[in-house]
C-alpha cells in the first residue's frame, strides 16, 4: 500500500527524458549513503564472516577451516559466556517489559508536563552517558565504601562483595542494565496506549469488567504489536550489552560476568586472536537473528488471534 | 464513581510505587553530582554523608589537569561530525527511497532492512583490522565514518519522507522546479521534524557507543569523555570524589541535550518502532 502511494503520479508527463532523468537524480541522491554503508558494514559483514574460518598471527593469516569454532564448542568459557550472556537477556527483558508497562499505564493519564518530565526521568540513565552512570554504580556497589553495603548493615544484614562475590555479580550486573534498558520501553507503552481506543476499555468497565479483565483482555492485546517491538529491541540489546561488564567486573570473579560480548573483546583484544573472536562475532549474530525470527513468530501468531 | 476511582487504594499504590521507582532512578545522578563535590575522605566515608556539608571544587579543579577539555571536545567532534553525516546521507537517501522510482529501488530498500536486522557484532573485529590497516587508528574518521555507514538513518528517513505530498513534489516539476531544488525546498522542510529525531538519536548513540571509541583509540589525547573517564576509574581506583566530576561532565551535556529535545526524540522512538 504504501508503495502505491509513494509512486509518483506520472500520467500527466511523457516518459523517456524525465524518466532517466528522475533515476539519475535518484541515484546521486543514495551514492554517499550507499558508500558509507558498503565500505563500513557490508564488506565489514562479509569479511566477518570470512576471517572466522582463519587463524590470524600478526599479519599471517592461515586458513583453518571450523577449527575456530570447534574450539569455541571445547571451551568451557564459551559456555559459561553464552550461559550468563542467555541469563542476563531471561532476566532483563522480562523486567524491563512488566516495569515500563507499570510506568507508562501509571503516568499516561497525568497533565503532559508531568507524563514528559516521569518520562524523561526514566529515560536519564541511558541518554546521558553510560560509563558515568556505570562508574557511580560501582561506587554504590563498593564493598567499603558503597552506599549498599551501609544501608543493608543498618538493617543488620552482613555486607556483601556485589561484585566480586560469584553468587552476587552476575545479578548486581542485571540490575544495571535494567535501568538503562527502560528508558525506550517506556516511550513506546505511552505512545501507544494513547493510540488505543478507549471505546473499548470504558464498554468493558461499563459491563462490569474488573481492571485485571479489562488490562488481560483488552489493554493487553491491544499493546501486542508494541510488546514485541519491545521484546524484539531488548533482547538484541541485551546480548550486546558490554560497557557496563567491562568497568563493572570485566567480566569477572571467574568469569561469573563475563559475556558473548565481551568475550569478543577479551579474545581480541587482550589475547589476540582475532580469527576465534570473528567467529564469536557470528555466532552471537546467528544467535540474535534466530531469537528475532522465532519471537516474531510467536509473537505474530499471538496478534492475528 | 470516577473520583472514586481515581483515589482508590490501587491508584495510590502505584503512584507511590511509581514514586520509588522515580527516587530509585535519580539517585545515581544525584551520587554524582552530590559526590562531585566531596573530598576524597568525606566520599568514602561510612556512614555517608548525604548532602556535602563542605562542598568543594577541587574535584573539578583536579580533573582540569587532565585532558579532560580535549576529551570533551573530542566527544563532541566525533558526536556532532557523525549526525551531521548521519542526517545528511540519510535524509538523501530515504527521500530517494520513498519519493523517486528509479531501476532497483526495492533491491536497494531490502540491502539496507535486511542489514538493519542484523547486529553488529559481525563488523566489529573486521572493521578494526581494516581500519587499522588504512591508519585510522587514534584518528576521527574511524571513529565518525563507520557510524554513518550504519542504516538505521535511511530506514527512518524513508518513513517520514512517505508524508511528502506526491502532488507537491509533481506541481514543483511542472512548474520546472530541478531535482535539487525539489529536494530542499519542498522535501526538507517537511521532513524536518523527522531529521530532529534523527539528529538527537544519533549524538547519543555515538557519545555513548563505547566499544567502538574503546578499540579505535590509543592515545589519550584522541580519547572521547566516556573513555577518559573509565581511564580514570582505573587510574583513581577510590577517588570518588574526582571521579564523580568526570562522571557529571560526561552526562550533564546529554541531560540538557536530551531535555531540549525530548519531543523530538519520543517522535522519532515511536515512528521508527510503528512502522518498523
Amino acid at each position: 500500500m504504501s508503495d502505491a502511494l509513494a509512486r509518483p503520479a506520472r500520467a500527466s508527463r511523457p516518459r523517456g527524458v524525465s524518466h532517466a532523468k528522475e533515476s539519475f537524480a535518484a541515484y546521486v541522491f543514495l551514492l554517499p549513503a550507499l558508500c558509507f554503508f558498503s565500505v563500513f558494514v557490508v564488506y565489514p559483514m562479509l569479511r566477518g564472516m570470512y576471517l572466522s574460518f582463519f587463524k590470524l598471527a600478526g599479519r599471517r593469516m592461515t586458513f583453518v577451516g571450523l577449527k575456530n569454532y570447534v574450539d569455541l564448542a571445547n571451551d568451557p568459557v564459551f559456555w559459561r559466556s553464552l550461559g550468563n550472556t542467555l541469563l542476563l537477556v531471561v532476566g532483563n527483558v522480562p523486567i524491563v517489559i512488566v516495569f515500563s508497562l507499570f510506568v507508562a499505564a501509571t503516568i499516561f493519564r497525568k497533565r503532559p508536563f508531568t507524563r514528559s518530565l516521569l518520562r524523561g526521568v526514566f529515560y536519564l540513565p541511558a541518554v546521558s552517558s553510560v560509563v558515568s552512570i556505570t562508574v557511580v554504580w560501582s561506587w554504590i556497589y563498593h564493598p567499603r565504601y558503597g552506599v549498599l553495603n551501609y544501608l543493608i548493615s543498618r538493617a543488620g544484614a552482613e555486607p556483601v562483595a556485589w561484585l566480586g562475590d560469584p553468587r552476587f555479580a552476575l545479578a548486581a550486573v542485571l540490575v544495571v542494565m535494567t535501568t538503562l534498558s527502560v528508558g525506550q520501553p517506556i516511550i513506546l507503552y505511552v505512545a501507544s496506549l494513547g493510540n488505543s481506543p478507549e471505546s473499548y476499555v470504558e464498554a468493558a468497565e461499563i459491563d462490569g469488567a474488573s481492571p485485571w479483565q479489562r488490562f488481560r483482555h483488552i489493554v493487553w492485546p491491544l499493546l501486542m504489536p508494541t510488546t514485541l517491538y519491545i521484546v524484539i529491541i531488548t533482547t538484541i540489546n541485551s546480548f550486546q550489552v558490554f560497557a557496563i561488564i567491562q568497568l563493572l567486573t570485566s567480566g569477572g570473579p571467574a568469569y561469573a560476568t563475563t559475556t558473548l560480548m565481551y568475550q569478543i573483546y577479551e579474545r581480541a583484544f587482550q589475547i589476540g586472536d582475532f580469527g576465534q573472536s570473528s567467529a564469536l562475532g557470528v555466532i552471537l549474530a546467528v544467535i540474535i537473528v534466530a531469537i528475532s525470527v522465532v519471537q516474531y513468530r510467536y509473537f505474530k501468531s499471538d496478534v492475528e488471534y | 464513581m470516577r473520583t472514586n476511582e481515581r483515589l482508590g487504594p490501587g491508584k495510590v499504590a502505584a503512584n507511590v510505587l511509581l514514586l520509588l521507582a522515580a527516587l530509585f532512578y535519580l539517585f545515581p545522578f544525584y551520587w554524582i553530582v552530590s559526590g562531585s563535590f566531596k573530598i576524597q575522605n568525606v566520599a568514602i566515608q561510612i556512614p555517608p554523608e548525604w548532602f556535602p556539608k563542605e562542598p568543594t571544587l577541587r574535584n573539578y579543579a583536579d580533573l582540569a589537569k587532565s585532558p579532560v577539555l580535549r576529551w570533551t571536545l573530542n566527544s563532541f567532534l566525533v558526536s556532532l561530525g557523525t549526525t551531521a553525516l548521519v542526517c545528511g546521507t540519510a535524509s538523501m537517501a530515504g527521500y530517494a527511497l520513498a519519493k523517486k522510482n528509479f531501476p532497483g529501488r526495492k533491491l536497494i530498500f531490502w540491502a539496507f532492512i535486511a542489514a538493519m536486522s542484523l547486529p553488529k557484532q559481525v563488523v566489529m573485529i573486521p572493521l578494526f583490522t581494516m581500519l587499522a590497516k588504512w591508519r585510522w587508528i587514534d584518528t576521527y574518521w574511524a571513529l565518525i565514518f563507520p557510524a554513518v555507514g550504519w542504516p538505521f538513518g535511511v530506514f527512518l528517513m524513508r518513513q517520514f519522507s512517505q508524508t511528502i505530498p506526491t502532488e507537491l513534489l509533481e506541481a514543483a516539476r511542472i512548474d520546472g522546479c530541478g531535482e535539487a531544488r525539489m529536494f530542499t525546498r519542498i522535501a526538507l522542510p517537511i521532513m524536518q521534524p523527522g531529521i530532529g529525531a534523527l539528529a538527537i538519536f544519533t549524538f547519543i548513540s555515538s557519545w555513548n557507543d563505547y566499544f567502538m571509541q574503546l578499540i579505535l583509540v590509543r592515545s589519550t589525547k584522541m580519547q572521547t569523555l566516556p573513555l577518559g573517564i573509565a581511564a580514570l576509574q582505573q587510574e583513581f581506583l577510590t577517588n570518588y570524589g574526582m571521579l564523580m566530576a568526570g562522571a557529571a561532565i560526561a552526562s550533564v551535556p546529554m541531560i540538557i541535550v536530551f531535555a531540549c529535545f525530548q519531543k523530538y526524540f519520543a517522535q522519532g522512538i515511536t515512528l521508527g518502532a510503528v512502522k518498523g
